[in-house]
């Protein structure tokens, strides 16, 4: 089945099953506007979804139901049983055309008017209930069997009906048609056939409203999909020891181990009959391992899960209005290091509340918004992970403190005096230290900080701090993620292999006295000239003191260019081995003080090696301490060069005839060389296996051949999944310097020459290569070099589907795509200090709704000119309004695909124009 | 003087049982014959391949991979004062224990029988023995050829000690 169709199917049953109990809920409690709104936001995906995947029959039947619920939130209409069982019938057929989707991947024939036309009258607010019901019988079994396929057949009729009127009794006690209540639940379940009659006999009957359970017991053809899909749903999660998991990881990697040995083995003796078998078990061990790996990985939104409750509790104690917000709640981890950090965070959430915010007044007289905010974000950091909890509050009290600190007596006032702002904020971590005037229930026992800081340390963890009396305090914590699966760089240094975790490398650079790159020496410091910057070098032999350093000088070696934070430096190694999947151990309890490992692991070929940690590395290196003063100043500096006169990178190659030629490089992948053996011809084209894909490969000179038995050097040039080969004779070099085309070309594939490295050069033009390689590389023709770069979109919508059908169809259109699953997510791109062309939302979300993003980001100042361009179905003139207002710059429907590739070619020129 | 109590606790036990038979694996280390609880015992190995870690404590030999789980491998005889292990050829060989979770390959000499002996042969150590052995120990046991000194794991891995002595 197509995979955007049974995505599609998943994801609407969920809903669908989420709908009923909600349906339930509200008929309950009729006046809940979370309740409501959650519905119609449900319903709301599903006709969404729909008219995009071309499904007009479920389209329409959803958008009848959701114009009513539509009413509903807006307060027109009254939610009566009578309405809600016309939804939950309208579910009901959805649900029918849906069983019937899933096995003929089409919809089946026929159309649901009757009950449309019921829907769309009670929309209008026709206080005709029972007029419309009086006409509803004939159209529950019109609609309803339709999507049996059985249309003719009067036993079909029955079986959709049997179930509808069975539950009646149970639930609907008092429904309107009092009579036949007692004689048709008889009728129809004993003599199911003979209910045929009985339908049009009681016509008020809103008999459908809790068919889904029946549904499936008695539906027997067609539902028996959907009874199966059903409790397949039930079954998706089971409950399993973790001891149980852990054993299972130990085993697996055990087999991983038997399994490299065989392969070694296997090598070694040709045409053995064991290598097809010994090639199955290689994949089933892998993939049995990545299974494995993955089931002790969970998002740290579990372990935040109460805090929204606490938040709220807290707030009504402490009279204080908090908002909390959670960032990155899908960023994984351990989770044994997950149950280990719910404590600690749940009690610096309490202390944010209680002695970071002030109370309300307090917060207006310091010309702060009425309602304080808890901040809570994760996200994964050079093999870490890093928690901020920050609020907007006071911050700590320095003169408190520093009388506390007195008090008892922990330091002198004149030790005080010397000591900087940031070391005696420090004291907090210290045990018996409260700051809160009085001890309340929530805290200010003085039990606080430094039962965190020992928690999180006691798991190889770190806190930091960072406060402005005023302005708010931030909390870092930062973990290892033990246990979790890394991708790492394999190094040696001295004969002793090192693994560096990938996410920390930046780029590796061969450093030879007859290279270009030469270690030089500043008082026996070593520094790497590296595109025009100083970069710092680390010794890895020195710090680990390994063998002797007097020869380090003379040999070849490799710089592993690592960042930290803002801080980058260059790790020298001797050797650069393969990167390598694998699973972070810790180390034994005896070894945890070294700072530079992070844990170890076990290699394919079975031997153990020690994980480098690139922050205890930079830490010894002894740049932390000045890194962290200086952080915001460098921030500052790095995006004051990136503006600096428009100087931009450029690769310098050559290629065919005329001079050296030159190419951004930011638009540059990777440099590779290609062995010309293996590249193939497919489709008359040279293509080279790269990475598990095929990349076309373009020759910058038309004349190029493919010369067997010799090596080639290839500019890749990607976009997500795709990537392109420039065949080119050599690289040259890569300068840095202002990119002015001075003299224009007709030739295609070149923009012109520019003087670039004090020499003439072509400058050529990418885009041209990429559609030789790609015709759809970029959606439209490319207009001179501008265009190269990608226009950038973010899209915001809640649905994974959504995003998954919009991200690569915009790609393809040659947008750069940013797809994130709610508005506070995009909020945090803002802050972080992303910036698109365009934003693209959904309105109907969870949480933040599209409208309110909006405004958010209209008042953001990063944003605040950014197109809005708003996804959504409603397209009545008062949406649209709402939308404006909220300030939205258009409105797409949602299924529309032409229309919003327009509409985002549009706003976008609009605002290169403006 | 905490370090001593438990010992003092088990050999008044055992004395109230009378007869009571405990197993050891025993070790050679330096011609000195070591006991180890049998329990605590997960594996003995012959000559593996260790992975020397850098900046650790000298004690600490490195890490081998025992059937998928890291262990860390301790060369006993540095741990308790004497010098290292003459290059003669002869193969190293190990005993895994499991402390608190963690296993721990003890790097000795050679790894004998295990024997089963009596608490009537216990005693605890001497006054004159030294000072690092008395810490990592928990008695001697009177064998006829010779004495068996019996180790504990728990002091023997306990590395903040050292540092502290």
């Amino acid at each position: 089945m197509d995979d955007l169709l049974s995505e599609f199917l998943t994801e609407t049953n969920e809903n669908l099953a989420v709908l009923d109990v909600e349906l339930v809920k509200l008929e309950q409690n009729p006046n809940d506007p979370g309740l409501l709104s959650n519905i119609f936001r449900l319903v709301h995906t599903i006709k969404g979804t729909c008219g995009f995947l071309g499904l007009p029959r479920l389209e329409s039947v959803a958008h009848a139901a959701e114009n009513v619920l539509g009413k509903f939130r807006d307060g027109e209409l009254h939610v009566s049983p009578y309405a809600v069982s016309l939804i939950l019938e309208s579910l009901d057929t959805i649900k029918g055309i849906l069983s019937v989707l899933e096995q003929t991947e089409a919809e089946p024939p026929g159309n649901d008017q009757d009950l449309i036309d019921r829907l769309n009258a009670m929309a209008e607010g026709k206080e005709l209930p029972r007029a419309g019901a009086a006409a509803a019988p004939a159209p529950v079994v019109a609609t309803t069997d339709p999507d049996q396929l059985f249309e003719p057949v009067p036993a079909a009729l029955t079986h959709t009906l049997a179930p509808v009127a069975q539950p009646e009794p149970k639930k609907e006690e008092p429904p309107p048609p009092p009579v036949p209540v007692a004689t048709k639940p008889a009728a129809s379940r004993d003599v199911a056939p003979v209910a045929e009659p009985t339908p049009p006999a009681e016509p008020a009957a809103p008999p459908p409203p809790p068919p889904p359970r029946a549904e499936g017991a008695s539906n027997n053809e067609d539902v028996r999909g959907e009874g199966a899909k059903e409790s397949a749903l039930a079954q998706q999660t089971i409950r399993v020891h973790v001891d149980l998991l852990e054993n299972l990881m130990t085993m697996v990697s055990e087999l991983v181990l038997t399994r490299n040995q065989l392969l070694q083995i296997l090598r070694s003796q040709k045409d053995s009959e064991f290598a097809a078998p010994l090639q199955r078990l290689n994949h089933v061990t892998s993939e049995l391992q990545e299974g494995v790996m993955k089931t002790r990985m969970q998002p740290i939104g579990n372990a935040w899960a109460k805090l929204p409750r606490l938040v709220r509790d807290l707030s009504h104690e402490l009279h204080k209005k908090i908002d909390l917000q959670m960032l990155g709640a899908e960023t994984e981890l351990d989770r044994q290091v997950l149950e280990l950090i719910k404590d600690p965070l749940t009690h610096m959430v309490r202390n944010s509340g209680d002695h970071g915010l002030e109370i309300p007044a307090e917060r207006i007289a310091a010309g702060k918004s009425e309602t304080g905010r808890i901040t809570l974000n994760a996200f994964h950091e050079g093999g870490h992970i890093i928690i901020e909890i920050s609020d907007d509050g006071k911050g700590l009290p320095l003169s408190k403190i520093k009388s506390k600190i007195v008090q008892n007596g922990l330091a002198s006032e004149a030790e005080l005096a010397q000591m900087s702002d940031q070391q005696i904020q420090q004291f907090i971590f210290k045990p018996g230290f409260s700051t809160a005037a009085k001890v309340t229930s929530v805290s200010g026992r003085g039990v606080g900080m430094d039962v965190v800081k020992t928690n999180i340390e006691k798991i190889g963890g770190t806190i930091e701090m960072r406060s402005i009396e005023g302005r708010g305090t931030t909390f870092t914590i930062k973990i290892p993620l033990t246990l979790a699966i890394v991708s790492a760089l394999i190094v040696e240094c001295a004969s002793e292999r090192f693994a560096v975790p990938q996410i920390s490398v930046v780029e590796l650079v061969r450093a030879a006295d007859d290279s270009e790159h030469k270690i030089e020496r500043i008082n026996g410091a070593p520094v790497l000239r590296l595109r025009n910057r100083l970069l710092p070098l680390v010794s890895l032999q020195r710090l680990l003191k390994l063998g002797s350093a007097q020869d380090d000088d003379k040999r070849e070696t490799f710089i592993v260019v690592s960042q930290v934070g803002n801080y980058t430096f260059g790790i020298i190694v001797d050797r650069v081995f393969d990167t390598e999947e694998i699973v972070v151990k810790p180390v034994a309890p005896i070894l945890r003080h070294i700072e530079l490992f992070s844990g170890n692991t076990i290699l394919g070929d079975g031997s153990v090696i020690m994980i480098l940690d690139p922050n205890g590395i930079a830490t010894a290196s002894g740049n932390m301490a000045t890194l962290q003063d200086t952080q915001v100043a460098t921030q500052e500096a790095a995006k004051a060069t990136r503006r600096e006169d428009d100087k931009m990178a450029l690769l310098l190659f050559s290629a065919g005839e005329g001079g050296p030629k030159a190419v951004p490089l930011s638009l540059v992948a990777r440099l590779e060389d290609v062995d010309l053996n293996h590249v193939e011809l497919s489709n008359g084209e040279p293509v080279v296996q790269y990475r598990g894909k095929l990349m076309p490969l373009v020759p910058i000179d038309p004349t190029w051949k493919i010369v067997r038995d010799k090596r080639q050097p290839v500019v890749v040039f990607a976009d997500g999944e795709r990537s392109m080969g420039l065949v080119v004779d050599e690289i040259v070099d890569i300068v840095e310097d202002k990119l002015a085309v001075e003299l224009g070309t007709e030739r295609p594939g070149f923009l012109g020459s520019a003087i670039i490295a004090g020499k003439a050069t072509d400058v050529i033009d990418a885009g041209f290569y990429l559609t030789r390689a790609f015709k759809d590389w970029f959606g439209n023709a490319h207009e001179g070099f501008e265009d190269l770069r990608q226009h950038r979109v973010l899209l915001v919508d809640d649905s994974p589907f959504f995003r998954n059908l919009l991200t690569p169809l915009l790609t393809v259109s040659g947008y750069d795509v940013t797809a994130v699953e709610s508005a506070d997510e995009a909020l945090a791109l803002c802050e972080s200090g992303e910036d698109f062309d365009v934003i693209v939302s959904d309105i109907e979300m969870p949480g933040m709704s599209g409208l309110d993003f909006a405004q958010a980001v209209r008042s953001s100042s990063r944003w605040a000119s950014t197109p809005l361009v708003a996804l959504s179905s409603h397209s009545t003139p008062r949406d649209l309004d709402r939308g404006r207002e909220a300030g939205f710059n258009d409105y797409v429907a949602k299924f529309d695909r032409e229309a919003l590739l327009f509409t985002l070619q549009q706003t976008i020129t609009e605002k290169g124009a403006a | 003087m905490s370090a001593r109590l438990p010992a003092v606790k088990k050999a008044g036990s055992q004395e109230v049982a009378t007869i009571k038979n405990e197993d050891f694996v025993t070790a050679t280390i330096a011609g000195q014959l070591f006991g180890i609880p049998v329990l605590q015992v997960q594996d003995v190995l012959g000559p593996q391949k260790i992975t020397r870690i850098p900046l650790a404590p000298p004690e600490v030999a490195g890490s081998l991979n025992l059937r998928g789980r890291i262990v860390t491998a301790i060369d006993v005889r540095l741990r308790l004062g004497l010098p290292p292990r003459p290059a003669d050829g002869k193969p190293v060989m190990s005993i895994v224990v499991d402390h608190k979770g963690e296993l721990y390959s003890l790097m000795v000499d050679h790894v004998g029988e295990v024997l089963s002996l009596t608490s009537h042969d216990f005693e605890r150590h001497p006054a004159t023995m030294d000072q690092r052995w008395r810490e990592i120990s928990t008695g001697i046991y009177r064998l006829k050829e010779t004495l068996l000194v019996v180790l504990d794991v728990s002091k023997l891995l306990n590395f903040a000690n050292i540092e502290a002595a």
